[in-house]
């Protein structure tokens, strides 16, 4: 069929105006169970210049592994009232900062577990297109075995993975670099 | 090897490049390094769904959404999501923002000298109906100009933002005008190769849904990513 899906177009610097009312920046909400995480960073351009305008999307499984979507086939819990989706902007800074929990492991397509992570989508002004990656955990056995994080060489699978704060459990890092030594790696998804 | 069915590659040509240095800002904020190229699975075929509970009620009208009428002149803008395979896009997300009539931003950031309109908010969003239809009443957004290039103007736009069922879905985009002659010189709108997709941002006039003494209607059609047969479905084509 002759139908092409249209083209994308930068969110621009005025973003906020349409995506404010659906800003979320706590995933999980009070009630949802599994082990609370924060996960705060920055955004950088090329310059190393922080990225004031830049919003970020996030969806992610439960701590059971199991998405709030009907194409989760999965046999595992739903947890009442979790989403998963986020939506959080940079401030003035160019620092974002969001709580969530910390995901259960979801099936890749072959059988096997993937490691916990959680998917970003990150637009700004100066991006015509949305960019896509994924945030993993430190310290996480499934890493070196997950079909995803496997895709990407060695030397930059780091820019994938959360810096625990070693002075406050449960509080990550995590840096998005669009440009430069330490630039992110984002997925062709 | 995977069984989950994967969302198509865009077409060639029909996305822009990260990097597109006339819109100066992309030269900073690009990638550098290939994207990884990575197969789908359960994570990026799902994603958040929406339903009535996430919408406020009007929220379709920008017209309405203080006490008087914003300044200029009303349009309908309505349309019809449907992913590559034709299939209507239900009781999705739809978000909208746009500049005022003047061309200004309800933002801090829009530091322009055209004026604020105290009626005028430009943000609206809705559902798509269950033939995937949708539809925004608005005023008709004024061109602006922004410090790209010397002499750089904006043609008339309103942001789009639609989710469709997955996380592979998401799409941002501009809905233009017929006939501005500010798109031949706009590196955002001229940011894609192909012509034929570059025009499908561009709304048509509608005669349909243009109402007598009140609004005129501008058609926008949507169309996100679509899938390659499930082993399944394939199995039963002939």
């Amino acid at each position: 069929m002759d139908v092409r899906a249209s083209t994308w177009q930068t969110v621009g610097p005025f973003f906020s105006i349409g995506m404010k009312p659906r800003y979320v920046t706590d995933i999980a909400g009070p009630n949802a169970a599994g082990q609370r995480v924060v996960i705060a960073g920055r955004v950088f351009d090329g310059d190393q210049a922080a990225i004031p305008d830049a919003v970020l999307e996030i969806w992610q499984a439960n701590a059971y592994g199991k998405y709030a979507h009907a194409e989760d086939t999965q046999a595992k819990r739903l947890d009442p009232g979790f989403l998963g989706h986020g939506r959080i902007p940079t401030d003035n800074d160019g620092c974002f900062e969001f709580t969530t929990i910390k995901p259960g492991s979801v099936s890749a397509p072959d059988g096997r577990p993937q490691a916990p992570h959680l998917l970003v989508g990150v637009m700004m002004r100066g991006l015509l297109r949305r960019l896509t990656t994924r945030i993993y955990f430190p310290d996480e056995t499934l890493n070196e075995r997950d079909e995803i994080l496997q895709l990407v060489e060695p030397a930059r699978r780091k820019t994938l993975l959360l810096t625990a704060d070693a002075d406050h459990a449960g509080h990550f890092r995590w840096d998005i670099h669009m440009q430069g030594e330490a630039e992110t790696v984002f997925f062709d998804f | 090897m995977s069984d989950i069915a994967q969302y198509r590659e865009f077409w060639p040509g029909t996305q822009p490049n990260y990097l597109h240095a006339p819109y100066v800002s992309s030269v900073r904020r690009s990638p550098t390094k290939p994207l990884v190229r990575a197969p789908h699975t359960l994570s990026e075929v799902t994603g958040p769904s929406w339903g009535v509970k996430d919408i406020v009620p009007g929220a379709y009208d920008l017209t309405k959404q203080h006490g008087g009428s914003p300044i200029g002149p009303r349009i309908v803008v309505s349309g019809r999501v449907t992913d590559e395979n034709g299939r209507p896009q239900t009781h999705t997300l739809v978000e909208i923002w746009q500049a005022n009539a003047a061309g200004r931003y309800l933002h801090r950031n829009d530091q322009g000298s055209a004026p604020l309109d105290p009626n005028f908010t430009g943000e609206g969003h809705t559902l798509t109906d269950e033939h995937g239809d949708y539809r925004f009443v608005t005023i008709r957004p004024g061109e602006y100009p922004w410090g790209n290039h010397h002499n750089a103007w904006r043609p008339a736009h309103i942001h789009f933002s639609l989710f469709g069922p997955a996380f592979a879905t998401r799409l941002v985009t501009q809905m233009y005008f017929p006939g501005d002659p500010l798109l031949a010189y706009d590196p955002i709108f001229n940011c894609t190769a192909d012509e034929d997709a570059r025009n499908r941002l561009i709304s048509q006039f509608d005669w349909a849904t243009t109402l007598p003494g009140e609004s005129l209607g501008y058609r926008f059609d949507i169309v996100l990513r679509g899938r390659d047969p499930t082993p399944m479905e394939n199995a039963h084509k002939d």
